[in-house]
């Protein structure tokens, strides 16, 4: 009761106040509308991707055209292009560290969850606002200071952090092995410092606005997908992040204050350091709790923007909810017993590679049921290909075909041979990559119009769609052979070597796709920036979908719903229901309302839905008739 | 506005607490992620051997008793506070506070009790792990007392009484959670020694 009273004092505040009290910093900066805070984190995450994928393209060009006089770079690149006109070696290794970190951190979990988990919650669920926008504000700031500090790195003299977006130690955390071990991953480590910050305290109000702001009726059964998938990311995140605050924490100690938490007897140059007793073994272990659970953070979010996509563009009730619900829940637990698949061959016991093998091999499971269960939600359905239709089903493709090659990764023998091989740049690429950010578009295609008021130009999403999955399966799916044939991932040349010789066309094709799909993005940012301005405008539900967002005013204020907030009726995937007069129910249309396509138990709860509606608006009058 | 406000009032949340609460309790569990994370590292690194062994600082028995002792006076205030006794609210909270502090300069010397063992910060990662550790409680412990001091000055403004208690429980339940997490800390550190 508490929450609802507090909940509606803010609201009745802003409808005074943001009529005449909003400036432009309060709201286009310092704002504490979620729905601007998405939008903060949309832009700055694409901002991210397009650093991310040019720094790919460097050094694609670099493993496709090895030979290539790269001095027209030099404007951008200055003393990182050689004096013979080469890709510094250095900082190659930073480029691939600054793409991973980039791509997984900044892109995709803080553009991904960031946007859609702060601008969908409250409007789907019922919500004015989160549960505290202050904390939501700070969110976002701490992403942009952990933004602007990796930033700054990219343009120090010793190079970004270059040991891998993994930054093992003793690589990591020795000044003298590589320069990008210097003051870039000093950077680095700060600049992860805030972006955990900043990712705990939007977890933190993601969770708990899901379990307290719910609006009457909007029960967990009845739960789009979409808050299900955020809901769970967020659990991931708080319960994971902190694990690697803790590693970067020790990394820290052992970095400036001569500790050996991860250090033990390493010679550089003839001579001993002083560190004994450290375990790099260990970093790994308290890495991965993090790291593979961050894959989920990344790609659970892209799928329940898929199966909102799927339902509502396929006209059909998503087939199997709980079983989309279960196999959600089934993959949190599991993502957090699976780590140390991620170092079959760092020594570790084989005994306990083969219990974490099987426990590897079950994640396949819930993941088939997601997969089954989009394939038959559109099986017979009544499709409609809206770009962001085409790029829900382009993230089912990459998922079976990046999930396959998991299984094969999961076997502690076969990673033996294919361990930081292509082989595993191709399946992550696909399976969390591609798939994570064809969600991201998605989502970005679906929700436009919420966000915008206006449409984004169909035809250049489907040329934008085209070009960018067929280039995705360009640049991946060479990567398979070049992986079984043992090529390890981040050297610097593809030369050196006699049995590698072989795959330079193999190379120079995946770099020409990678360039062209890189091109595409350039069609969907016209597209986006224009559209934002000049798109046709939107309607109300352009989809024609079933969730609560789309019964908000065409620009919603801050407040999101002018009167009072909607109460939910049925669960979100009521369409083509036989008999009912349209191909969709909205959630706010009571069972009583649709006396011709209840199905029999439906029925039944239409009486407790009119008694209840009979009790609410006998209070509703007793309380107008003793104020007045 | 009156009316919509009192419209909301009747609609039922099918589970609903405290949203700042909740999130305290969402911010403990990140807490606790993080020590647990450092106390299994120490019990993975244990294992490897090459570990330095010494007597941990004899002060741990006492500072734990002053943790537990600030905890019994700051729910003796909190009780108080329900039953709107304001004085023994103020002298509850306040000897709370001063142990705290007391707890703080006890970990201190534990401090200066190990480096007496030839035990430092930098060497072996036996002796780093109980510098992380209480450092890190340390710190949270800092925000604690911030928190309570915070506390006792609107308790002196009257601003904490048996109809406003919200503030006033989030810092119990931190407090109880700080000393049971230093409790935890030194029972792994008696066991796995």
């Amino acid at each position: 009761m508490a929450t609802a009273s507090v909940a509606t004092h803010d609201t009745a505040h802003d409808h005074h106040d943001h009529e005449h009290h909003d400036n432009f910093v309060t709201k286009y900066i310092f704002t504490t509308d979620h729905k601007m805070i998405g939008k903060q984190f949309l832009i700055t995450g694409i901002f991210w991707a397009l650093i991310g994928g040019l720094l790919s393209i460097l050094f694609r060009l670099q493993l496709g055209f090895p030979d290539m006089n790269l001095e027209w770079l030099r404007p951008l690149l200055g003393g990182w292009i050689t004096e013979t006109g080469q890709l510094d070696q250095t900082f190659y290794l930073a480029l691939v560290t600054m793409h991973g970190t980039i791509m997984v951190f900044f892109v995709l979990t803080a553009g991904l969850s960031g946007t859609f988990s702060n601008f969908l919650i409250p409007l789907q669920i019922g919500a004015r606002d989160m549960a505290s926008g202050f904390m939501n504000m700070l969110s976002y700031w701490f992403f942009f200071i952990s933004s602007v500090i990796m930033f700054i790195s990219l343009f120090i003299k010793t190079g970004p952090a270059g040991g891998g977006w993994v930054v093992y130690p003793p690589l990591s955390a020795l000044e003298q092995a590589i320069p990008g071990s210097g003051l870039g991953m000093t950077l680095w480590l700060i600049a992860m410092t805030f972006f955990i910050a900043s990712s705990l305290l939007g977890g933190i109000n993601y969770i708990t606005t899901v379990i307290n702001l719910r609006t009457k009726g909007m029960s967990f059964s009845r739960l789009p997908l979409t808050i299900w998938a955020f809901f769970l990311t967020a659990v991931i995140g708080l319960l994971s992040f902190p694990v690697l605050f803790a590693a970067a924490l020790l990394l820290v100690f052992d970095r400036s204050f001569g500790t050996s938490f991860y250090l033990s007897d390493i010679y550089i140059g003839g001579e001993a350091l002083p560190n004994t007793g450290g375990s790099p073994v260990l970093y790994q272990h308290l890495f991965w709790f993090l790291g593979h659970p961050e894959v989920y953070i990344v790609l659970l979010p892209a799928l329940g923007i898929t199966s909102e996509v799927i339902a509502t563009n396929s006209r059909k009730p998503i087939f199997g909810y709980k079983a989309m619900i279960i196999s959600m829940l089934g993959i949190t637990i599991l993502s957090f017993i699976v780590w140390a698949h991620h170092m079959f061959v760092s020594g570790m016991n084989p005994f306990l590679g083969s219990i974490f093998m099987f426990l590897t091999l079950i994640i396949a499971i819930p993941s088939a049921v997601k997969v089954f269960n989009y394939l038959t939600t559109l099986w017979r359905g009544n499709l409609i290909f809206t770009p962001a239709m085409l790029f829900s089903i382009g993230l089912v493709s990459f998922f079976i075909s990046g999930g396959l090659t998991g299984i094969f990764l999961g076997n502690s023998a076969i990673d033996i041979q294919l361990h930081d091989t292509y082989f595993v740049v191709a399946h992550f690429h696909l399976v969390m990559g591609s798939a994570s950010f064809f969600g991201m578009v998605a989502g970005i295609y679906h929700w436009f119009p919420k966000m915008f008021g206006r449409m984004m130009d169909a035809r250049l999403g489907y040329v934008h769609f085209w070009l960018t999955f067929v280039g995705v399966y360009m640049v991946f799916f060479p990567m398979h052979y070049i992986g079984i044939a043992g090529f390890p991932r981040r050297y610097y040349s593809w030369t050196g070597f006699e049995f590698s010789n072989m795959y330079t066309d193999l190379n120079m094709f995946v770099s020409v796709a990678a360039i062209i799909t890189f091109a595409a993005q350039f069609i969907f940012l016209f597209n986006f920036f224009y559209s934002m301005y000049r798109g046709r405008k939107a309607s109300q539900n352009p989809w024609r979908s079933n969730t609560l967002e789309w019964t908000t005013p065409i620009h919603p204020g801050h407040g999101n719903w002018p009167g009072e907030i909607p109460t939910v009726y049925r669960w979100p995937y009521d369409y083509s229901k036989p008999g009912a007069k349209e191909d969709f129910i909205p959630q706010t249309v009571p069972l009583s309302a649709t006396p011709e396509s209840n199905l029999p138990h439906e029925q039944e709860l239409v009486k407790l839905e009119l008694e209840i509606m009979k009790e609410e608006s006998e209070a509703l009058v007793a309380n107008e008739a003793k104020e007045s | 506005m009156e009316k919509e406000l009192k419209y909301v009032d009747l609609v039922e949340q099918p589970i609903s607490m405290h949203p700042k609460k909740f999130a305290l309790w969402l911010f403990m569990v990140t807490v606790v992620m993080i020590f647990a994370a450092l106390t299994s590292a120490y019990i993975v690194r244990q294992a490897e051997g090459n570990w330095l062994e010494y007597d941990l600082p004899e002060i741990f028995w006492v500072t734990s008793g002053i943790v537990l002792l600030s905890s019994v006076f700051l729910h003796w205030a909190y009780i108080s506070a329900k039953k709107d006794n304001l004085l023994q609210l103020r002298i509850g909270m306040s000897i709370a506070v001063l142990l705290g502090i007391a707890f703080l300069v006890g970990q201190w010397y534990s401090w200066v009790a190990l480096v007496d063992r030839q035990v430092f910060f930098v060497g072996n990662p036996s002796g780093s792990f109980l510098y992380v550790f209480t450092g890190l409680h340390g710190l949270h412990l800092i925000s604690g007392v911030i928190f309570l001091i915070i506390v006792l000055i609107s308790s002196f403004r009257y601003k904490v009484h048996s109809q406003s208690m919200d503030t006033m429980e989030m810092a119990t339940t931190y407090w109880h959670f700080l000393g049971g997490l230093w409790i935890y800390l030194f029972m792994f550190l008696l066991l796995n020694h």
